[in-house]
Parts: C-alpha cells; structure tokens; sequence
C-alpha cells in the first residue's frame, strides 16, 4: 500500500497549481461537485483514460527532476517489498561459517556478522525504513499544515503564540529531543512514528502559516466567512485545499527527514524495537566491526540510505520548480 | 527581544512537559522522590527555581550532578563545533560564491552535486566512510577520537581529532554553501552590482568587493539558525568516534535511561540554539544598515 503512494501524489500534486491559479472558482466548489456530473458513455470513458494517459506523461515531461526522483523511489519500493518474493534468503538463522563475507557469487553484497544475506538483509531492513519514514513524514506534514494553516488563518495573539512555540521547537535540535524522549521512555514502532512527526512537523508549520497569511485576504475565504461559515471550515476545506502545492512538495522533504532520522536512532541503537532491524540498524552492527575493514556491510545500507533521500528531495526540488514555473 | 526571551521561556516549558507525557514517574527521577502527582505548574516551577540556581539535576545512575558531567563535556563539543563551523565558512563561502558567479556551468554543477551528495549523507555514513578509508586502509589518522581526560589533549591530538572535525565539516559546508549560493545570487542581481560594472569595475572588483560583502550578511544569520542542525551533527560524530562530548552523554543517557541526564543536556542544548539565533538577528542588525535604520 505504501509503494503507491509516491506515484499518485505527482499527478496529484500537478493539479494544484492550477487549482492556485483558478481559486475563486475553487472556492465556490462543494465537495461532491463531482459525482453529480451525468454518466458518462464508455467511449467517452476511453477517451478520458486516453487523456488522463496523456495528461500524465506531459506532466511528467514538464517534471523531469520530479519524474526522475519518482522513478527512483518506486524502484527502491519494488526492490524492499517485492524484492523477498523473487530473492529468497534466510534472515532468521545464524551461519557463523557464512559470516563476513565480501560480495561473491550467491552473496551479491556480502554477508553481515550473522552470515545473513546482505542484499535480503538490505530488503527487509529497507521495508522498516520506507514504512516508519513515509508514516512519520506524512504525519508530520499533515500536523505541521493544520497548526500552520490555524495560525495564519487566526493570526493575531493565538499565532504569535502558536509560532512562538515553532520558533522554540525548531531551537532544539531533533535527534536531541528524540534522545531525550527514548531517556523517559522506550517507544514500541507505533510509538516511534508518532515522536518522529512530532519533533519534525515545524518546519512545515512555518511555511503552511506563510501560505495561510496571504490566501485569509482571498475573496473566497472571505466570503466564506461572509457567508457564516466557521474558522475550522475555513482552514480545512479552503486554506489547507489551496496550499496542497507547498504541503506536497514538503511531504517528500518531510519523508527524506524521517528516513534520515530514524536511521540515526537505529544506528545509535534506539532506533525500531528488537527484532526488527532497519538500514540505521545495519549500519549500526557494521559500526561495531569498522576496525576489520568490512567495508560492504556500511556501503550497503548507506547507500541505500543515500538514494532514497536523493529521490525524495529531487522529487520535491522538482515539483517546486514546476509549481513555481507553473504560476 | 522580548520575543526571544519567550522563545528561550517555551524551550524550557517544552523540554520539561516532555516528561509529564511519559508514564511512570519521570518527574520523580528529576525533582525527588514524593513529587511525583504536584501539578505540572508546581513541578515546573520547582525544577526551573532550581536550573536559574545552577542546579541542573544529579544523575543517581552515575552518582555525579549533570553540572559535572557538562563541565567535562562542554569544551570537547565547543572545540569540535567550533572548529568544524570555522573551516566550513572558510571553504562554503567560496564555493558558494564560485558556483553563484559561475552558474549553470560545468563547475556550479559538479560543485553543487557534491554538496547535494554530503547535505543527503547522514554524519554517520560519511563518518564511516571516511574511517574505512583513512583509518583502517591507510592508517593515517585514528578510527576514535580524542581519549586524552582533559581538554588539552583534545586540542593537541590533531591526529586522531582530524576525522571527526572534517566529518561534520562536509555535512556542515553541505548546509552552508547552498546558502551562500542563493545569497550570492541575490547580490550578483542587485543595482549595485551592475552600477560598480557600469563604471568600469573588473570582475575581482566586483566579485569580492560588492558581491561577497553583501551576501555575507544573511550568511551570519545562517549560522546562528544552523546551530540546532550543526549540534545534531555532532551528537552522531561524538557517538561515532566515542568522543565524550554533549552529545555522547546525551546518547548515553538514552541507552541506560537516565531521565535527569538527558533533560539537562536538552535544556542546555535548546537554550544554546535559541540564543544562537537571538544572536544571529542582532548580528544581522548590526551588519545590515537597512534593518538597522529601519527599527530606530
């Protein structure tokens, strides 16, 4: 489930500067404007599907950056889920007269300390990297939006309290704050999502508020609340709807973030409980042995790491740039 | 000011409220045993009378106050910050400034490839890379930090302090010299630069009189606002050279979940990036006239 969601969020995120650019009407529109339209007749179906198809590729033509660092994410994605189907190897048993093995034939990257398969190792690690990143990273994007999007859409005493509380927040290094966190109490998985987005959400808060103060003076906000409608309708059917361009793109910043992030804590041995191991924890046993020179078992994972970081901010960097050239 | 002051106010209140979200008796390890259920105002309060009388807490896991553990392991964090923040202006704000004035040409590109690559590589990929490289296969430089007790070997072990600082140099210039770029960009297409071109300026002239003068001044505020993401860097180049720093006892702290340890560095570390930035906005004041004229 998860490895669809970095495909649809770039067409997604393409259609939200036009919906920038036409947003009085955006405004005006409800909801369920949508199935309200006739049925449509198969042929016209097909000849959606077939504008659809094109519209998609001349937005990925439009977005190469973008394009390029999508392709990257869904290939990492394919190779950690549906990688152990096609690869099989045993991450269960220890082989002691398999371990530490440099890159061969039967072991494209080696072997680790446990005579664990270095490349299977690299898949199912990456599973817990990629599922813990994307949850953390949306989470802390759809937090920092809505107190973002509520600060600016109120202003006054109530944001400069609420960014106040951002400005210290973005003070306190992260992985402090998260080392301090892991001090009172261990966290289980769940857990681990929840404490990443929420030392990370700041910096999307920050720009969600910067959008949110220019789109209150747009006419159909303000006729919205002309209209009666309350401060909580306004931010989430029109600010947070008409800021979707800014809070995508930092999505995948906000990913790449906790992917970063929770490598460190596994890497320092804080990281997703035993006996879950991701590419933080991998690096982190290859740590222990650096003097030997197993120089396989860190560029493994640290590539893998690095790659995936790339991909989503290129994605990012490049949705930006064709938002911004868009406008 | 007053804002800042209210900003350091919130970093306290949010280190401390941190333990009352736990379950168990978190405040009890910080404040004694019988303040586990006062209110969190009270609680709060207590613990800040104590932290403004110098009292950071005492770790009954060590059996030392958390004052004496920062006493040791402020200096080895503040020489190997210092000096990795130091040589990382001195090569970002040419390179920087190189990329601006060559943009969108083979040296811009490579130059800003390379600090993509090291700003996306985690100071603990790149910690160990280099150890591999130039610890265990050339054995020039030592795979540990600085084990010396005082801060005198530390400054004086270039041998082994040579990894760690270059490490957090390059993630640190990653940072910087995307900054410097952009800022440098925003100089080279101001009025002045084009009124020093028009009366006859040469390039040098220009470049290094009129160019990196001005764009320097954001750059001050950068590292001011850079402290949080310098220090994070650190507590993973301390942890991975064993260097007994702040962040190394911070680290520490979590894995044998020493609650009052790991509270009082956090406060210290907070409380320092939030002044850090308090300064960097008075800094930029001073350097740019035009924010210092326009609040008088």
């Amino acid at each position: 489930m998860t490895a669809n969601q970095a495909v649809p969020s770039k067409p997604a995120g393409a259609g939200a500067p036009a919906d920038l650019a036409a947003t009085p009407a955006r405004g005006s529109r409800g909801r369920h404007a949508g199935p309200a339209v006739a049925q449509p007749s198969g042929a016209q179906l097909r000849a959606a599907g077939a504008g659809h198809a094109r519209r998609l590729v001349s937005v990925l033509r439009a977005y190469p950056l973008a394009t390029a660092g999508g392709l990257v994410i869904v290939a990492v994605f394919l190779l950690c889920f549906a990688g152990p189907a096609l690869y099989h190897t045993d991450q269960l048993h220890v082989f002691l007269s398999q371990a530490n093995l440099s890159p061969r034939a039967g072991h494209p990257l080696g072997t680790d300390n446990d005579g664990s398969d270095e490349l299977g190792r690299l898949m199912q690690g990456g599973q817990v990297s990629l599922e813990v990143g994307a949850a953390a990273g949306v989470l802390a994007a759809v937090l920092g939006s809505l107190w973002g999007a509520a600060a600016g859409y109120v202003g006054g005493a109530v944001d400069a309290v609420m960014m106040r509380i951002v400005d210290a927040g973005i003070a306190i290094p992260g992985i402090v704050l998260l080392l301090l966190l892991i001090a009172i109490h261990r966290p289980s998985t769940p857990m681990l999502i929840l404490v990443i987005a929420g030392t990370s959400w700041l910096s999307t808060a920050r720009l969600v508020r910067a959008e949110a103060l220019t789109l209150r003076t747009r006419e159909y906000v303000q006729a919205a609340r002309v209209m009666g409608g309350g401060s909580v309708r306004a931010i989430v059917r029109h600010i947070a709807p008409n800021a979707m361009g800014t809070i995508v793109v930092n999505v995948t910043f906000q990913i790449a973030n906790a992917i970063l992030l929770l490598a460190a804590l596994s890497w320092l041995g804080l990281g997703v409980p035993f006996p879950s191991v991701d590419w933080g924890d991998m690096l982190g046993a290859a740590t222990q042995t650096i003097d030997d020179g197993y120089w396989w078992q860190i560029l493994a994972p640290g590539i893998a790491i690095m790659v995936v970081v790339v991909a989503f901010t290129m994605l990012g960097d490049g949705l930006r740039d064709g938002f911004a050239r868009d406008e | 000011m007053l804002q800042a002051v209210a900003v350091v106010v919130i970093v306290t209140l949010i280190v401390f409220s941190l333990l009352s979200l736990a379950p168990g008796s978190a405040v009890a390890s910080v404040l004694g045993p019988g303040s586990a259920h006062r209110p969190f105002l009270l609680a709060y309060l207590t613990w800040l009378g104590r932290v403004l009388h110098g009292n950071l807490g005492f770790s009954t896991r060590l059996n030392v106050s958390v004052g004496s553990l920062l006493a040791t392991s402020l200096p080895r964090t503040l020489v190997l910050t210092g000096s990795a923040t130091a040589l990382a202006l001195v090569i970002a704000i040419p390179v920087g400034l190189l990329q601006a004035v060559r943009r969108n040409t083979a040296t811009d590109h490579v130059l800003r490839g390379l600090t993509f690559l090291f700003y996306a590589m985690p100071a603990f990929v790149l910690g160990s890379v280099l150890v591999l490289f130039f610890a265990v296969d050339l054995h020039l430089f030592g795979a540990e930090g600085p084990q010396a007790p005082g801060i005198g070997g530390v400054i004086t072990d270039t041998r082994d302090m040579t990894l760690p600082v270059l490490t957090l140099t390059l993630v640190t210039i990653a940072v910087f010299a995307r900054y410097m770029r952009s800022s440098a960009l925003d100089s080279l297409a101001q009025e002045y630069v084009e009124a020093a071109k028009a009366r006859g300026a040469g390039e040098r002239r220009v470049v290094v009189g009129h160019v990196l003068r001005n764009s320097l001044v954001p750059v001050v505020t950068l590292v001011g606002l850079s402290l949080p993401q310098i220090v994070g860097g650190a507590v993973l180049v301390e942890s991975l050279f064993n260097i007994q720093g702040m962040g190394w006892q911070i680290w520490q702290a979590a894995l044998r979940q020493d609650v009052p340890v790991a509270l009082g560095f956090a406060l210290v570390f907070g409380v320092a990036a939030a002044i850090g930035s308090l300064l960097a906005d008075l800094g930029y004041a001073l350097l740019d006239p035009r924010v210092r004229y326009a609040k008088q």
